[in-house]
């Protein structure tokens, strides 16, 4: 009697989500996968037409898309080794004993809080010719005239990692932190009696002990990278520029999908090789991932 | 003795100049948005604002046409997607830890799954699927395929687990239907986990750029964040009025993390954001 009750309960229950979840994520996934082989029009009633690897075999040859992986690779090279170092260090600090702690770990937090829109506006203004970046750079003499920092393909790209390390050191930061704290305190009074000190209580105990947090930041840093778009839209207008030096395999998609005529099959197929890219880097790294950092057995 | 003293003092020198690289941008940028355009331009490093004035703020809600409409947008596709998302996670959350049903260790494999696929994929079938249910350019389009988030499931999931079954049990005793005593005693004893997973959603809602882009066209329907950045195209170089949109999209996030600060931190402590 209860137990037929609660069938029909757990359909009632779950239902909402499972008519999402069907909708709007696992016909997409398939729907991908099925756009991907197909020429698509859309003017008019949308129309397929078969052309097996095709597209696949496109992008392979297409310039652009060269150019937007060797772009995306060098954004994710630099900031994920930077973003996690940065993250470890300050973690470090805070954890050792520091006055205000809290304090710095609320002040820090702010750019987590903040859209990649406004904060992409306030970077645009501080890099700007008339920011004060140029200001500060030509008050003490290392330039001798303001640059545009945004307008210069040498410079942009640079410009956009810094801002995007700046912005998501806080929330790693954190997460090592509560990581450090969750280190016995035992272990190091052991080691301190041993007559370690601080650099190898660090290196013999601290990062063996992060290494399923750090696996972690590892995972959600190369996936987050790895879909490089809104800073990258706003800075060039979404046009990818100057001379495609923003140009990233998001962005590329995007354009593909949504700029140009009857390349969305083609987009689709960039953007399937990018998602499946990316989820079996997450899923190697889950494996070597700390169960408890991931969420999982928490609470 | 006097070695560690001044190894402290080192680790509080770092400290402090990266908390001021944090909060210099912010503190700029809110500066700006109360000076003159003439004096953000010319006045060289000067933080603060020689003549304080708010009419930036006045100009861009009652000059502009659309800034005002682009914060009723933000305010109402936040705050609907999160109430959707907190009723519909918590209840499948509660399905898959309390409830026997058929399917339900397929359905806990496949959000399981489900966390770990970049969005990337979902949004150019996504927006051709709207396109023939006919909710493109809506408020609709950003709410609906956003209306659960697996994360979120699973987190509710984890916590029901473990909440007593007594006191649900004494609840069914007087008669009250499963779905009363859901909404009438579970949700408001799962208020800690509700309330993180509320606040970390409505970050999402409130900040989110690439959905906006893709499902919505015409620009009275904008959010901020994309409003924000038409914005820019329009102004150029106005930086007055630009700074002063960018610290209206801020200032509500900012009160809700001082107000509802221990969320936030146990929210970061489950795995922050996705």
């Amino acid at each position: 009697m209860k137990k037929k009750g609660e069938k029909l309960q757990g359909l009632i229950f779950s239902l909402p989500a499972l008519i999402i979840l069907f909708i709007f994520t696992l016909l997409p996934i398939l729907y991908s996968f099925y756009l991907s082989f197909n020429k698509v029009n859309l003017v008019g009633d949308i129309s397929y037409n078969f052309v097996g690897l095709g597209n696949y075999i496109k992008a392979l040859r297409d310039p652009r898309v060269i150019v937007a992986i060797q772009n995306t690779l060098k954004y994710v090279i630099i900031v994920v080794p930077a973003q996690t170092l940065l993250a470890l260090l300050l973690a470090y600090i805070l954890n050792s004993g520091i006055k205000f702690q809290t304090g710095f770990r609320t002040l820090l937090f702010l750019p987590t809080l903040t859209s990649s829109s406004a904060l992409t506006m306030i970077f645009m203004f501080l890099f700007s010719v008339n920011g004060p970046i140029n200001k500060m750079l030509v008050g003490v003499g290392i330039l001798n005239q303001p640059v545009g920092f945004l307008y210069d393909s040498k410079t942009v790209l640079y410009a956009i990692i810094i801002m995007n390390v700046w912005s998501t050191v806080p929330m790693f930061m954190t997460i090592y932190l509560a990581g450090l704290q969750d280190i016995p305190k035992t272990m190091y009074e052991a080691a301190e009696i041993d007559g370690a000190n601080a650099f190898q209580r660090l290196v013999k105990i601290t990062v063996p002990q992060l290494v399923p947090v750090t696996n972690y930041i590892v995972m959600v840093g190369l996936a987050s990278t790895f879909q490089l778009f809104d800073q990258t839209y706003i800075v060039s207008g979404g046009s990818g520029g100057p001379n495609n030096a923003t140009l990233t395999l998001s962005l590329i998609i995007y354009q593909y999908a949504f700029k140009t005529f009857g390349t969305i099959g083609y987009a689709s197929a960039i953007a399937v090789v990018l998602t499946l890219f990316i989820f079996i880097l997450t899923m190697i790294l889950r494996k070597f991932s700390n169960e408890n950092v991931t969420g999982e057995g928490l609470d | 003795m006097k070695k560690v003293h001044l190894s402290k003092v080192i680790l509080y020198v770092i400290l402090i100049v990266y908390a001021v690289i944090t909060v210099y941008p912010f503190l700029w940028a809110l500066f700006a948005s109360i000076k003159p355009y003439s004096e953000i331009v010319g006045s060289g490093l000067k933080l603060l604002p020689h003549n304080p004035t708010l009419e930036n703020f006045k100009y861009i809600f009652t000059q502009d046409p659309l800034f005002p409409k682009w914060v009723i947008n933000s305010i109402v596709i936040a705050v609907v997607g999160t109430v959707l998302n907190v009723i519909f996670n918590s209840m499948c959350g509660y399905a898959l830890a309390r409830l026997h049903f058929p399917g339900r260790k397929t359905l806990f494999m496949i959000v399981m799954i489900c966390i770990m696929v970049p969005a990337q994929i979902l949004l150019i079938p996504n927006y051709l699927i709207m396109k023939q249910l006919g909710l493109l350019d809506s408020y609709a389009a950003l709410i609906i395929p956003s209306a659960i988030n697996f994360s979120y499931i699973f987190m509710m999931r984890q916590f029901f687990i473990s909440f007593p079954t007594e006191i649900e049990e004494a609840a069914e005793l007087d008669g009250l239907s499963r779905l009363m005593i859901f909404f009438r005693i579970v949700i408001p004893m799962a208020r800690a986990s509700v309330g993180t997973q509320a606040i970390f959603v409505f970050l999402a809602f409130w900040n989110d750029f690439m959905k906006p882009l893709l499902y919505v066209t015409s620009q009275e329907k904008y959010t901020l964040t994309l409003g924000l950045q038409s914005f820019q195209s329009q102004h150029a170089t106005q930086w007055n009025y630009i700074m002063a949109a960018a610290i209206v999209t801020i200032i509500p996030i900012v009160i809700m993390y001082i107000l509802l600060n221990k969320y936030f931190m146990k929210g970061m402590k489950i795995g922050g954001d996705k």
